[in-house]
C-alpha cells in the first residue's frame, strides 16, 4: 500500500499555474530557437543560399562555338558550317530506352542502320555523353520531336551547326573530318564544352591538327527553368565566338577536278606552285566522305570503306610510299651532270646492261643515247651505265636535295617519308655493303628507293623552278625562296629531256597539252610491285600485283609555274595511267571547259561522278551483314 | 464598451479574432503569390474556409462548458467508431484511407481525435479525486484513452497522429499535476527506446526521413530535397525577402509542398525574416491568449482543456517550423492558419472554438455558486 498523500484541489490549482508557466516558457524557448535558426540561415548564410537559389533558377547551356571555315586560296569554301536541327539522347535522363528509340525512329524515319548505331552507342555511352540520334533534320521532323518532348525524357532536340564539306569525298584526306569527343578525350580534359551535344572536334587531317585555331569560344545561354526543366524565359545570352577561318593554299576547283579525274583508280595528284611551294592540289582517291563521319558513320558505310582494296582510309599523297621508278631519272641526271658527265656523251643501248654475269634489262633497244634522249625514251641502259660511273652515293644527295625521302613540316597528323638509300644507310639498316647492282636499281628508282607522291611533285616543282621551295598548305606571305644551287645549264638539260618526253618522241607524247602556247614537260615512271617473273612484267594478272603508274611533270615548259605528280596504284604504266590524268588536270588550269568536257565523257563511262558512284556502291552494300564500326575510327 | 458597437458584436472575442485574421490574411497573401498572383486555387478558399470556420467557432463559443463536458465522452466514442469505419473502408477499397468523404467536407477522424483527446484527458482528470493523482488509478484510464485510437491510427499507418495524441495527453497530464517523476522517466525511456525503435521498428524510408534532416546535403535529390530546398528558400530571402511575388523557389516549383507543409519557406523567401518574425509574434500572442484563458478559467476542466488545446496548436506550430528550418525530420504537418488545407484548419478552429467557449464561460470555483 502506498502512503496516501493528501492532495487538495487548491494544491492542484497551484501546480497548474506553475506548470502552465513552465509550458509557456518551453514554448517561448522553442519559438526563440526557430527565430534564431531562421536568422542564421537568412542572414549569416544568406549569400550561400542566394547562390543556390540562383543556380536552381538559372540553367546555363553552353552554345558550342561555330568552327572556323576552311577556304581555298581564292576564298572559296572548303569546309563550312551548316545550320541544322538535331536530336540527341542524354543517356542519363533516358527512362524508357527501347520505347524512346522506337518512337524517335518513327518520328524521324530513321533507317535500321541508324537505329542500330544508336543502340550500340547507347550501350557504350557514359551518362554524360550525349548520343546523337540524327542531325541535319528539316524543321517539320524537328518540330515533330519537340512537341512530344514531355513523353520523351532524355531526348534533347536543339538547333545547331554541323560541319559541311561541299566537295565531299574529294577533300576527305586533305581536311580530315570532325566527330564527337571520345570518352578518353573527355577524361583528359573535363571541359563541359566537350560533351555539349553538337560539339565536334577534329579527328583527322587539318581538322585535327588545326583544332585550336578552328575551335572558337563557346557562348552561353542562360534560361530560367522550373524544377521540372521547363523553360520559363530566356535570360541574357552570350553569343559564341566562331573559330578563325583558315585559308589554304589549295585551289579547290583544281583539287576537286583532280579528285574527280582520278576516277575509278586508286591514286593521288599533287600540284605545287613551283615558284612559292604552295600546295595547290593534294587529291587522294578513293576517299571516305567526311560529311558521313561528321554525322556519325553507319556500319554499312564503314564496312564499305574497310572492304575496299583501294584503301579509302589512306591519304596516298602523304602516306602512300611507292618505288618511284623512272620518275627519279631527272634527279639522277642532275647528279650525273654535277659529277662531270657530258650531256652529249652517248651510251649505246642494246636492250640491257651487263653487270658481271647479270643483265639489267631496258624497255627497248634504244641505240646511242645522250642524256636528254635517255630521259625522253626513259632508257635504263644509259642510267645504268652513268649511274654506275658516278655511284649512287653521288646521286642520293641530289635526290634528297629535290625533296625525295625528305621530311616536310606540315600540319598533317601523319606523313611517311620513304627512303633514299645510300651505302651508309644500307650498312646501318642491313649491315651489308652497298653493291653495284643496288646502284643500278636505285638509279632507275627501284630497289630500296621509296618516296611519296607528295615528294615526287616537290621534285618536279624544284626542277622546274630551280628554287629551294618549301611546301605550305596554309596561305601566308612568305619569303621568296632562294635558289637550290643547281647550275642553270644543268637544269636546262634535264628540262629539255623532260620536254622531249611529252613533246618530242618520248614516252608520254600522247599526253601533250592541247592548249596553244602552253606545253607540259614530264617524266613517266612504271614501278614494279614485285619481282619480274617470266614475261608478265606486272602488266596483267591480279590488280594488286600490277605495276604502279607514275608521272611527274611541270608546265609551262618555257616559264614553269606548276610542278605536279600523278601516281596511280597498279596503273600498269606511267604513260598509260598517270600522264593522261596529268594532262587533263593541267589543262584545267588553262582551259576549264575543255578539261570538263574530257572529264564528263570519262565519268559517263565510270558510272557518274564521285558522289553518284559512292551512292550506288553504298546501295549495293546495303542489306549485307556488317560488323559495327568502332566508335572512334581514328583509334 | 461604448454604445456605438452593438453589444453582441462587442462581446465577441476580438482579441483572438484579430490574431487569427492576421495569420490567415498573411497566409492568404502568401498563397496568392504562390499561385502566381491568383486567388485560385488556394488563397480564395483559404479565406472562405476561415470565415466559415470562424462562424462555427463563434457558435461553439456560445456553448457552455458543461455542454463540452457532457459531449466529451460521446465524441471520443464516435471518433473511435469512425476510425474503425475508415479502417474498414481501407480494407474494402484496397489500401490505406484516412478520411470519410461527406460530399461538402472530408472528415479525417484521426485529425479530429487530436483535440478530442485533450477533452477526454481533461474530462478524466476533472472526475479524478485530487488525492488520487499520485496513484495507479490516475494512470491506467489515461493509457486506455491513449492506446485505443493510437493503435487504430498506427495501423493506417500514421505515426505522426499517434505522437500528437501522446503529446496532447501528456501535456494535460502534466498540467493536471501528475508527478514529475513520470515525465522524467518517460523522457529517459524515450532516450533509451528511441534508438531501438529507430533501428528495429522503422522502415527504411522512415529511417531516411528521420535521419536526413541532420544532413540533407547528403541526398539532395532524395529525402533531403525538401529540407534543402526549404533552407534555400528561407536563406535566399534574407532579412527583407525578395519581395511579394518574386520568390523563385516557390514559383518555379523547386520548393515542394510550397502551399501546404512548406508554406513558411514560401513566405520567408518573399518576406524575409521580417515576415517570419511577424508570424512568430502572432503565434506568441495566440499562445499567450490560450494560456491566459486557461489561467482565468475557474474550473479544472476548463483549465486543462484550454491549456491542452493551446499546446495542441503549439504542437503543430513547433513540428512544422522546426522541420521547415531544418531542425526536425520531415513530417506531414501543416502550419496552423497559414498553410492551405481544410482538415487542419477545421481542427485548429475546433480548438479555438472550445477555447472561446471557455473564455466566455470561466465558470466558478468548486464550492462557489455559479
Amino acid at each position: 500500500m502506498k502512503v496516501q498523500k493528501q492532495v487538495t484541489s487548491g494544491q492542484l490549482d497551484f501546480t497548474f499555474t506553475r506548470r502552465a508557466a513552465f509550458v509557456g516558457g518551453v514554448q517561448a524557448a522553442i519559438g526563440l530557437t526557430v527565430a534564431a535558426r531562421m536568422s542564421y540561415i537568412a542572414v549569416a548564410d544568406n549569400e550561400k543560399y542566394k547562390l543556390l537559389a540562383e543556380s536552381n533558377r538559372v540553367n546555363l547551356t553552353i552554345i558550342p562555338p561555330r568552327r572556323g571555315w576552311f577556304v581555298d586560296r581564292y576564298g572559296k569554301p572548303i569546309a563550312t558550317n551548316r545550320a541544322d536541327f538535331r536530336v540527341d539522347i542524354i543517356p542519363d535522363r533516358l527512362v524508357e530506352k527501347e520505347q524512346t528509340v522506337k518512337t524517335l525512329a518513327e518520328l524521324l524515319a530513321l533507317s535500321t542502320d541508324d537505329v542500330d548505331r544508336i543502340h550500340r552507342e547507347l550501350k557504350l555511352a557514359q551518362g554524360f555523353q550525349p548520343v546523337q540520334v540524327a542531325d541535319g533534320l528539316d524543321y517539320e521532323r524537328f518540330a515533330a520531336v519537340s512537341v512530344r518532348l514531355p513523353d520523351l525524357p532524355g531526348v534533347s532536340p536543339r538547333q545547331g551547326y554541323s560541319r559541311f564539306y561541299p566537295s565531299g569525298a574529294a577533300v576527305g584526306h586533305l581536311i580530315g573530318y570532325v566527330g564527337t569527343v571520345s570518352a578518353e578525350e573527355y577524361q583528359k580534359n573535363k571541359n563541359p564544352l566537350l560533351i555539349t551535344p553538337g560539339f565536334k572536334v577534329g579527328k583527322d587531317g587539318l581538322e585535327k591538327t588545326l583544332e585550336d585555331r578552328l575551335q572558337g569560344e563557346p557562348g552561353a545561354k542562360r534560361t530560367e527553368v522550373t524544377a521540372r526543366g521547363k523553360i520559363v524565359r530566356d535570360l541574357a545570352t552570350r553569343p559564341d565566338i566562331p573559330g578563325k577561318p583558315v585559308q589554304l593554299t589549295i585551289d579547290i576547283d583544281l583539287h576537286n577536278y583532280a579528285a574527280r579525274r582520278l576516277g575509278l583508280e586508286s591514286g593521288s595528284v599533287v600540284i605545287f606552285d613551283c615558284l612559292t611551294g604552295d600546295i595547290l592540289t593534294m587529291a587522294s582517291m578513293p576517299c571516305y566522305d567526311p560529311n558521313s563521319f561528321s554525322d556519325g558513320i553507319g556500319r554499312v558505310e564503314w564496312k564499305m570503306l574497310n572492304s575496299d582494296d583501294h584503301i579509302p582510309m589512306l591519304n596516298k599523297a602523304l602516306q602512300g610510299l611507292y618505288p618511284p621508278g623512272s620518275t627519279v631519272k631527272p634527279a639522277a641526271a642532275l647528279a650525273m651532270l654535277h659529277h662531270g658527265v657530258d650531256p652529249e656523251e652517248t651510251v649505246v643501248c642494246g636492250g640491257g646492261y651487263r653487270l658481271g654475269n647479270r643483265v639489267f634489262k631496258c624497255l627497248g633497244r634504244h641505240g646511242p643515247m645522250n642524256m636528254a634522249n635517255a630521259l625522253m625514251k626513259s632508257c635504263n641502259t644509259y642510267f645504268y651505265a652513268m649511274g654506275r660511273r658516278i655511284g649512287y652515293d653521288a646521286i642520293a644527295p641530289f635526290a634528297k636535295a629535290l625533296g625525295l625521302g625528305q621530311e616536310f613540316i606540315l600540319p598533317f597528323p601523319s606523313q611517311r617519308y620513304g627512303t633514299i638509300p645510300d651505302s651508309a644507310w644500307k650498312m646501318r639498316k642491313y649491315d651489308q655493303k652497298w653493291s653495284e647492282s643496288d646502284t643500278l636499281n636505285a638509279t632507275i628508282g627501284q630497289g630500296y628507293v621509296s618516296v611519296s607522291p607528295f615528294q615526287l611533285a616537290m621534285m618536279a616543282a624544284r626542277i622546274a623552278s630551280g628554287l629551294n621551295i618549301q611546301p605550305e598548305i596554309i596561305l601566308k606571305k612568305r619569303q621568296v625562296p632562294g635558289r637550290l644551287g643547281f647550275p642553270e645549264e644543268h637544269l636546262a638539260v634535264v628540262r629539255e629531256g623532260m620536254n622531249r618526253v611529252v613533246n618530242g618522241a618520248g614516252t608520254a607524247v600522247r599526253s601533250k597539252l592541247d592548249i596553244p602556247g602552253i606545253a607540259m614537260a614530264g617524266k613517266t615512271g612504271t614501278a614494279q610491285v614485285r619481282r619480274i617473273s617470266g614475261s608478265q612484267r606486272g602488266q596483267s594478272g591480279a590488280w594488286k600485283y600490277r605495276d604502279h603508274g607514275l608521272f611527274v611533270c611541270f608546265a609551262p615548259v618555257d616559264n614553269p609555274r606548276y610542278g605536279a605528280s600523278v601516281v596511280i596504284e597498279h596503273g600498269m604504266g606511267g604513260a598509260r595511267a598517270a600522264a593522261p590524268i596529268a594532262k587533263d588536270v593541267l589543262t584545267f588550269l588553262y582551259d576549264r571547259e575543255k578539261a570538263m568536257a574530257s572529264l564528263e565523257a570519262l565519268e559517263a563511262g565510270w558510272g557518274g561522278n564521285i558522289e553518284q558512284r559512292m551512292g550506288s556502291k553504298y546501295a549495293a552494300f546495303q542489306g549485307q551483314p556488317a560488323a559495327p564500326p568502332p566508335l572512334d575510327p581514328t583509334i | 464598451m461604448n454604445g456605438i458597437v452593438p453589444a453582441p458584436i462587442a462581446a465577441l472575442p476580438w482579441r483572438v479574432i484579430f490574431i487569427l485574421a492576421a495569420l490567415v490574411g498573411f497566409g492568404a497573401t502568401v498563397l496568392y503569390s504562390a499561385a502566381g498572383g491568383h486567388f485560385e486555387p488556394w488563397a480564395g478558399k483559404h479565406v472562405i474556409r476561415f470565415v466559415v470556420l470562424l462562424t462555427m467557432a463563434i457558435a461553439m463559443s456560445r456553448m457552455t462548458l458543461e455542454f463540452w463536458k457532457s459531449m466529451t465522452f460521446p465524441l471520443y466514442l464516435l471518433l473511435l467508431v469512425l476510425l474503425v469505419v475508415v479502417q474498414l473502408m481501407g480494407f474494402v477499397g484496397g489500401g490505406s484511407q484516412r478520411w470519410i468523404n461527406l460530399g461538402i467536407i472530408t472528415l479525417q477522424p484521426s485529425e479530429l481525435m487530436k483535440p478530442v483527446m485533450v477533452l477526454a484527458a481533461a474530462w478524466f482528470f476533472d472526475r479524478l479525486p485530487p488525492n488520487r493523482i499520485y496513484g495507479f488509478d490516475a494512470i491506467w484510464p489515461l493509457g486506455a484513452i491513449l492506446l485505443l485510437p493510437s493503435i487504430l491510427v498506427i495501423i493506417q499507418p500514421d505515426f505522426d497522429a499517434a505522437i500528437a495524441y501522446a503529446f496532447g495527453l501528456g501535456v494535460v497530464g502534466f498540467m493536471a499535476g501528475l508527478p514529475l517523476i513520470y515525465f522524467i522517466s518517460a523522457g529517459v525511456g524515450v532516450a533509451v527506446l528511441a534508438p531501438l525503435v529507430f533501428f528495429f521498428g522503422l522502415k527504411a524510408y522512415q529511417q531516411d526521413r528521420v535521419l536526413i534532416f541532420l544532413n540533407p546535403e547528403n541526398d539532395p535529390l532524395g529525402a533531403g530535397y525538401h529540407i534543402t530546398q526549404s533552407k534555400i528558400a528561407i536563406g535566399s530571402g534574407g532579412i527583407f525577402g525578395k519581395g511579394f511575388g518574386n520568390g523563385t523557389q516557390s514559383h518555379l516549383d523547386y520548393l515542394p509542398e510550397g502551399h501546404t507543409d512548406f508554406v513558411f519557406a514560401t513566405m520567408a523567401e518573399e518576406w524575409g525574416i521580417v515576415g517570419g518574425f511577424f508570424i512568430l509574434f502572432m503565434y506568441y500572442l495566440l499562445m499567450r491568449w490560450g494560456l491566459n484563458v486557461a489561467m482565468q478559467s475557474k474550473t479544472r476542466y476548463g483549465q486543462l482543456v484550454a491549456a491542452g488545446l493551446t499546446c495542441t496548436i503549439f504542437f503543430y506550430i513547433m513540428i512544422n517550423l522546426l522541420m521547415v528550418v531544418g531542425l526536425a525530420p520531415v513530417a506531414g504537418i501543416p502550419l496552423p492558419f497559414v498553410s492551405h488545407g481544410g482538415s487542419s484548419m477545421l481542427t485548429m478552429m475546433l480548438c479555438v472554438g472550445i477555447m472561446m467557449s471557455i473564455e466566455r464561460h470561466p465558470g466558478a470555483k468548486r464550492g462557489q455558486f455559479q
